[in-house]
């Protein structure tokens, strides 16, 4: 058996264990990081990356299928044909050249690769199954073991019961796919799949589609759904599957049994953090239901041992176990840190995308803020009647009494890069009135922005 | 009329300068001969200069703190007739038409009696502060977040500020880091209170005269002396019963007995087991210079600091003449009239403040001694005797040794043995054997 000593271990080379071990070893920490998987985790492999490549390649394909008809801004095209097996190979050359990436980044940090499954044998040691066993004793230990997709006991993961990893790499389009969970890793991959041409339906067990946003943001979502076609059963609770004649027997609200049509079905019902295996037993371990209990600095009820990322629970977003992890490194090279992160933006990738950084209205409200709220349609914005993009808004949300920016959502195609700008002006702490008074450049979507800033002091100049 | 140069006189003691201390008079003042002008401080006595002649003070010569060489000029009156400026060799002023002007004006006050006050200005500090810019400053309800961008909080972190007490200048109270330097060089002691006025002023007062040479006589023991200090807890029950009993039955003309010379007797005891305890030390000649009489210097604080006066030959005087000589000493300490020999030549010196003497000190010692004894305050507390919780008087005496002289040992035997004689007060007075 293999024995290593080291400063920093981290368990889990996603974007949250990764980050955290780059910077450890930027700080001159002795470091560690050991994943059985593939280097960047859910993210980079089965997550994040390959589902914005297949989103974009359903896109292109649409928008070929429209010119196809008779697009209005005068260009013609023949029927695109797809050929989903290159397509996902470029998909998988885009991962694997992240992948590479992030190789090379670690060893650039110096931080040693261990592959292989790890299991505490106490709170300094673990042990690490791989090709050879390796014992790893480390003074700080990173838990960054993520999360997975979240099983339904009567729907098990199979040849035809598929979760988004299964999706991202179907070799053949099922000509009809049911998603089960309307949330948006549902919807981002039925609304792809259906613009490639499988027939789609969606399965909420809520009262609407994307049941954690207001209806004011899915409402443009709803729409797509509407105009693709993908048929959306809310309410409905999914209970078996039938392999033989390919159809999944569904109930409703009113418990009217109906059977729709599945050659696949995908259930993105949610994920669950990924803790078995991993010997947690062996600690004394404080868990939040069943995920690891974190302070404000990400340090679990074991002093030493620090849990960042999917496997401390909600929001699980990359970018929040990034910059946990980034901040434990930083801890344990002894800087004073503490997570005081004022917004985590998160963005839906569905057509068109939703941007929500900060208190929605009603959360503010909710808050106790008295506020003042105000939105701006991409309808009256130059550049995106030009891209065809007029379809959403961008709304924000201020204290009344001085106007502090708590919080700013947008759904229109191509938002999510607008989310860097609301995070820089909620974490900066700034007024509506600095918005306003910013030279916002023409012809672009952030003048919507600009536009929301002034109409909420009263003086919106295109409305 | 003629100028009349006043020199600063040879004030003893063999110093060629002094520091001056107090202006009683002013430019402009008419003086009357013998009448004090100001003081000077050699060592630990206050010397006035009196004024030779009469006349009107036409400028002083150095400023409240500065330190005057022997022979150079203090002041310039103008008298009437020749005066001196010529005599001493110096070149009359050039007549300005001020000093006409001055010189015509007829006396206008009396030279005032009492001192000036105390050097003490007040000014603003150098920098405007937000509220001088007009800039709203503000303060959070309790609880809320207060608004500050990434890299103010990191900052904030970093310096280990608590960015919740830090007033925000922002439009709307949004901590910059300009707040955070202001803060951290001048945190309001208003703290979270809510619309807190921070208060700017900064008092200065001049570090001088008695204070100067105790900040300097402190610094020197304490960088100079290694000090070791021993806390050991007295049982004085025993010695209260019989000082309550001997102050009942005490002459009118006895002095009232204090703790002070039962212990001032214990030092005298102590030392006389352990002699090397009662010595000074010449540097400039690496001598211990161990003595067998025992002066005790009692820590006096006074209206101008701390003050040592001395009670001298202790080993040869009674209870009683000891609480006569500490009450003699520490009156003439306290209203100035305590003589040079009053005032120097302790071998050990005793430190208390009585009913605020805390739990324990670390007191600092009276260089060049070897030792101090410092005396904490008396308390009542419960002590496990035979079964039961009784209560008995105790306190708690700190004593630091020069430990570069005296070891742990000595010291601690040397603490033992007051402990012992202050808990049974018969052997404070058992003649010592002779040898």
């Amino acid at each position: 058996m293999n024995e290593i000593t080291c400063q920093t271990l981290v368990i889990g080379a996603g974007p949250g264990g990764y980050v955290c071990a780059i910077r450890a070893g930027q700080l001159g920490q002795d470091t560690v990081i050991v994943d059985a998987g593939d280097l960047g985790g859910t993210c980079l492999n089965v997550g994040c990356i390959p589902s914005k490549a297949m989103i974009h390649a359903a896109d292109e394909f649409e928008k070929l299928t429209q010119f196809a008809d008779a697009s209005p801004i005068g260009i013609s095209a023949s029927k695109p044909v797809l050929n989903l097996k290159k397509t996902v190979a470029w998909k998988d050359r885009i991962v694997d050249q992240l992948t590479t990436g992030v190789e090379g980044l670690l060893k650039k940090a110096r931080v040693r690769i261990v592959k292989g499954h790890a299991k505490f044998l106490d709170g300094k040691t673990v042990e690490v199954e791989g090709e050879t066993k390796t014992l790893i004793r480390a003074q700080s230990i990173v838990i960054a073991t993520g999360s997975a997709p979240r099983e339904l006991p009567s729907l098990p993961f199979g040849k035809h019961i598929l979760s988004s990893t299964e999706v991202l790499a179907l070799k053949r389009l099922p000509k009809s796919l049911v998603v089960i969970g309307g949330g948006y890793i549902g919807l981002e991959l039925g609304i792809a799949l259906s613009k490639l041409g499988s027939k789609v339906t969606v399965v909420e067990a809520a009262g609407a589609l994307l049941p954690a946003y207001d209806k004011a943001l899915s409402g443009p979502v709803v729409k797509t759904c509407k105009r693709l076609g993908i048929e959306v059963h809310t309410g409905t609770m999914a209970k078996s599957f039938n392999a033989s004649e390919s159809t999944l027997l569904v109930e409703d609200s009113d418990s009217n049994e109906v059977e729709i049509e599945a050659e696949k079905v995908l259930v993105a019902i949610g994920r669950r953090p990924v803790t078995d295996g991993l010997g947690l037993d062996q600690l004394v371990i404080d868990m939040d239901g069943e995920f690891i209990k974190i302070d404000q600095q990400c340090q679990t009820s074991m002093s030493g041992v620090y849990a960042i990322g999917d496997v401390t629970g909600d929001p699980m977003l990359a970018h929040r176990a990034m910059a946990q992890g980034e901040m434990v490194a930083e801890l344990i090279a002894g800087e004073p840190r503490i997570w005081d992160k004022t917004v985590i933006p998160a963005i839906c990738f569905t057509d068109p995308e939703i941007v929500v950084v900060g208190l929605s209205p009603q959360e503010a409200i909710e808050q106790g803020h008295a506020i003042k709220t105000e939105t701006f349609p991409f309808l009256a914005n130059g550049r995106a009647k030009s891209m065809e993009a007029e379809e959403g808004f961008v709304r924000i949300v201020v204290r009344e009494a001085d106007h502090l920016v708590l919080g700013i959502q947008a759904v229109g195609r191509g938002v999510s890069e607008l989310s860097a700008f609301f995070g820089l002006a909620c974490e900066m702490g700034a007024r509506v009135e600095d918005i306003a008074q910013t030279v916002h450049a023409h012809p672009t979507l952030g003048e919507a922005v600009q536009e929301v800033a002034l109409k909420t002091l009263g003086h919106a100049l295109h409305i | 009329m003629g100028d009349y140069v006043i020199k600063l006189p040879d004030v003893g003691e063999g110093v060629a300068e002094a520091e001056l201390v107090e202006w009683l008079v002013a430019e402009g003042d008419v003086v009357a001969e013998d009448q004090p002008l100001g003081a000077v401080m050699t060592d630990k006595a206050n010397v006035e200069i009196p004024s030779p002649v009469n006349g009107t003070v036409k400028s002083l010569g150095a400023d409240i703190g500065d330190t005057v060489a022997v022979g150079a000029v203090l002041l310039r009156l103008e008298v009437d007739g020749e005066g001196n400026a010529d005599d001493l060799g110096s070149a009359p002023e050039p007549v300005d038409a001020p000093a006409i002007a001055k010189a015509d004006t007829p006396p206008s006050k009396p030279a005032p009696t009492k001192p000036e006050p105390q050097p003490v200005s007040t000014q603003k500090e150098s920098t405007p502060s937000l509220v001088e810019q007009g800039v709203f400053t503000q303060f959070r309800k309790d609880g809320e977040r207060p608004l500050a961008s990434p890299s103010v909080r990191r900052s904030a972190l970093e310096r280990g500020i608590d960015l919740r007490l830090v007033p925000g200048s922002g439009p709307i109270g949004q901590v910059t880091h300009a707040d955070l330097d202001s803060y951290s060089t001048s945190p309001p002691a208003t703290g979270r209170r809510p619309q807190g006025v921070p208060k700017l002023d900064v008092r200065e007062v001049k570090v001088v005269g008695m204070r100067r040479k105790i900040a300097e006589r402190m610094q020197q023991a304490m960088s100079e002396i290694p000090h070791i200090t021993i806390v050991e807890e007295i049982d004085v029950t025993q010695l209260e019963t019989l000082r309550s009993s001997l102050n009942a039955k005490k002459r009118d003309d006895q002095t009232k007995l204090t703790l002070l010379p039962f212990l001032m007797r214990a030092i005298v005891n102590g030392v006389r087991a352990y002699p090397e305890i009662n010595a000074l030390y010449d540097k400039s000649e690496n001598l211990l210079k161990q003595f067998e009489g025992v002066h005790i210097g009692i820590a006096t604080q006074t209206d101008r600091g701390l003050i040592v006066p001395v009670v001298r030959h202790c080993e040869a005087l009674s209870i009683w003449s000891s609480a006569a000589e500490v009450s003699r000493v520490s009156a003439a300490a306290r209203d100035g009239s305590a003589d040079r020999s009053e005032l120097s030549g302790s071998t050990i010196t005793i430190s208390s403040l009585g009913k605020f003497g805390g739990l324990a000190t670390t007191p600092i010692i009276n260089a060049p001694e070897m030792a101090i004894v410092g005396v904490n305050k008396m308390r009542t507390q419960p002590v496990w005797e035979n079964g039961m919780f009784v209560p008995r008087k105790v306190l708690n005496l700190s004593c630091s040794f020069d430990h570069r002289f005296i070891d742990g040992w000595e010291a601690a035997q040397f603490i033992q043995i007051m402990k012992s004689q202050i808990e049974n007060p018969a052997e404070l007075f058992l003649e010592p054997d002779d040898e």
